[in-house]
């Protein structure tokens, strides 16, 4: 567990960076973490941060593919968007759950 | 009469055959299995084939040997399945009526999803293992390979058999050390996982062994294109990696009566219920196997272990009580770790694979998350058991349900 302020507010992590209460979150708090991993929002940034809040919401699970299908980015441009493991960021970044993969 | 149809008559679909036959009474209760094919391939030994360990008629037996009588086996093809009007429609045109359907499926290798895998180079130098026709091309590939850079690939998760990729290079160390030509073959393992395998525990011991057999292990690659002219693998990042040789595990979906009979995601699994195994869809409608899209392992472990479950509660439905089984997403692997050795994971939805013995305390004798002699002979052993209990619904002395029996909890 890790404590970090983002926005002006303090919270805490998780050993991976997540947040531990993810009711903390807001955009300028994206902005920052975002900022942490290299990585200026644009709004296209945020399109993709509300449809992964909003499938989460609705208790789906996050996979890159039905991210590239969302109609916002394809696979392509959501790592563009979150360079790397863009999964694990853009969820970071969203102020959501490290997502499961169950193999 | 009431009617229960099975679509499919793999591993699930068999299992359930038995335990539905021996469960209701031939007066009042007909069964019907139906499948395109006839033969029924023990999958698990696909992974010797490469190596020259099992040949083809290792694998083989005849679906019809293991569908007990009483239970109408009907080789047909179907087109889709009617929830709405309780009926299953084969591609013929015949209408069957059903009071209780089981979705049986299972889920199938499509190479034709990933761009630059079909082609010229399809099983020439791109194999994939988990067909009959892959594993016999890449045993004839290997025979007179004399070595260079082996790739392999795993496309998308989730897949069926999760530690057969990780199997896969660790036989083929082994294989090319005997053949004498271990430092002739680089071996590269890419996955678009963030490591060898998903849970902590697991991954450090998987990872360990791939490190200490020399194996290059590349992750958090998620494949866009196979480029078969330069022999590279590309990622959506633009990472590539250059292969002599690529064997593939590849996209995995569900099959396509699936899509056609809108039960399915977007992979064509249906959406079932994790605990019961009932279709969110429709209440006289169970899946069970590789079909359903629980957040398990696509293995015939599961199918086994959950099949208890869902004979459990499809006889609470056929009696009109309340669904009373839960399945517990109870799995367990051997990994095959080669020279003769063998790991063990056993886990469920709650439970990561932990360390300890299984299935008894102290006294195993199989060793979880270790590697030994005796975990090989249990994997060996297993064809066996599958063709011989598992399939026919014998007991088997192990519990359905994941026990903490024997695991160190830290």
């Amino acid at each position: 567990m890790a404590q970090k302020t983002y926005a002006g507010v303090t919270v805490e992590l998780t050993d991976e960076g997540y947040l531990v209460d993810k009711t903390q979150w807001n955009k300028e708090m994206a902005v920052d973490i975002a900022q942490e991993n290299d990585i200026t929002l644009t709004a296209k940034h945020f399109a993709v941060i509300e449809f992964l809040r909003d499938k989460v919401a609705k208790g789906e699970t996050l996979t890159i593919r039905a991210i590239g299908k969302s109609g916002i980015v394809d696979i392509k441009g959501f790592y563009e968007l979150f360079p790397g493991a863009p999964l694990k960021l853009a969820t970071k970044i969203s102020g959501l759950s490290k997502p499961v993969s169950c193999v | 009469m009431k009617k229960i149809i099975i679509v499919g008559a793999g591993t699930a679909g068999t299992l359930m055959a038995n335990k539905l036959r021996k469960a209701l009474s031939v007066k009042d209760w007909s069964i019907t299995i139906i499948d395109k094919y006839k033969i029924h391939y023990y999958q698990p030994g696909f992974l010797f084939i490469p190596f020259g360990t099992y040949s083809e008629k290792d694998v083989i037996k005849q679906k019809s040997q293991f569908i007990p009588s009483g239970v109408e086996l009907l080789y047909a093809d179907v087109d889709r399945i009617d929830g709405q009007n309780n009926q299953v429609i084969l591609v013929d045109g015949k209408i069957l009526d059903y009071d209780y359907l089981v979705i049986a499926t299972g889920t199938q290798t499509r190479p034709d999803e990933t761009p630059g895998l079909l082609g010229d180079n399809w099983y020439k130098n791109i194999f994939d293992f988990y067909t009959i026709e892959g594993a016999l091309a890449l045993h004839k590939f290997f025979e007179s390979w004399q070595g260079g850079t082996l790739v392999v690939s795993i496309t998308e998760i989730p897949f069926k058999c999760p530690v057969a990729p990780l199997e896969f290079v660790f036989l083929a160390d082994a294989y090319f050390t005997k053949r004498g030509i271990r430092d002739k073959v680089k071996i590269i393992y890419t996955t678009p996982m963030s490591g060898a395998f998903t849970k902590p525990k697991a991954t450090a011991f998987l990872g360990n062994l791939l490190k200490e057999k020399n194996i290059e292990l590349v992750p958090d690659f998620y494949i866009e294109e196979v480029d078969s002219e330069n022999k590279t693998v590309r990622s959506y990042d633009g990472r590539e990696v250059a292969y002599d040789c690529l064997t593939v595990i590849p996209m995995n979906m569900g099959d396509e009566v699936i899509a056609r009979s809108g039960l399915g995601d977007d992979m064509n699994y249906v959406a079932t219920d994790k605990n019961t195994l009932r279709s969110i869809a429709f209440e006289n409608i169970f899946v069970l196997g590789d079909a359903t899209n629980i957040p398990a392992s696509k293995a015939g472990s599961v199918a086994h272990f959950a099949g208890e479950t869902l004979i459990g509660n499809m006889l609470d439905a056929i009696n009109g009580r309340p669904l009373s089984h839960s399945f517990d997403g109870h799995a367990n692997c051997y990994i095959e770790t080669g020279f003769g050795k063998a790991s063990l994971i056993d886990f469920n939805y709650e439970t990561e694979p932990l360390s300890g013995t299984y299935p008894i305390p102290v006294i195993g004798p199989f060793s979880l998350l270790g590697n030994t002699r005796i975990n090989h002979l249990g994997k060996l052993a297993f064809k066996t058991i599958y063709w011989e209990f598992l399939l026919k619904d014998r007991k088997l002395p192990v519990s359905d349900k994941m026990s903490m029996a024997g695991k160190e909890k830290n």
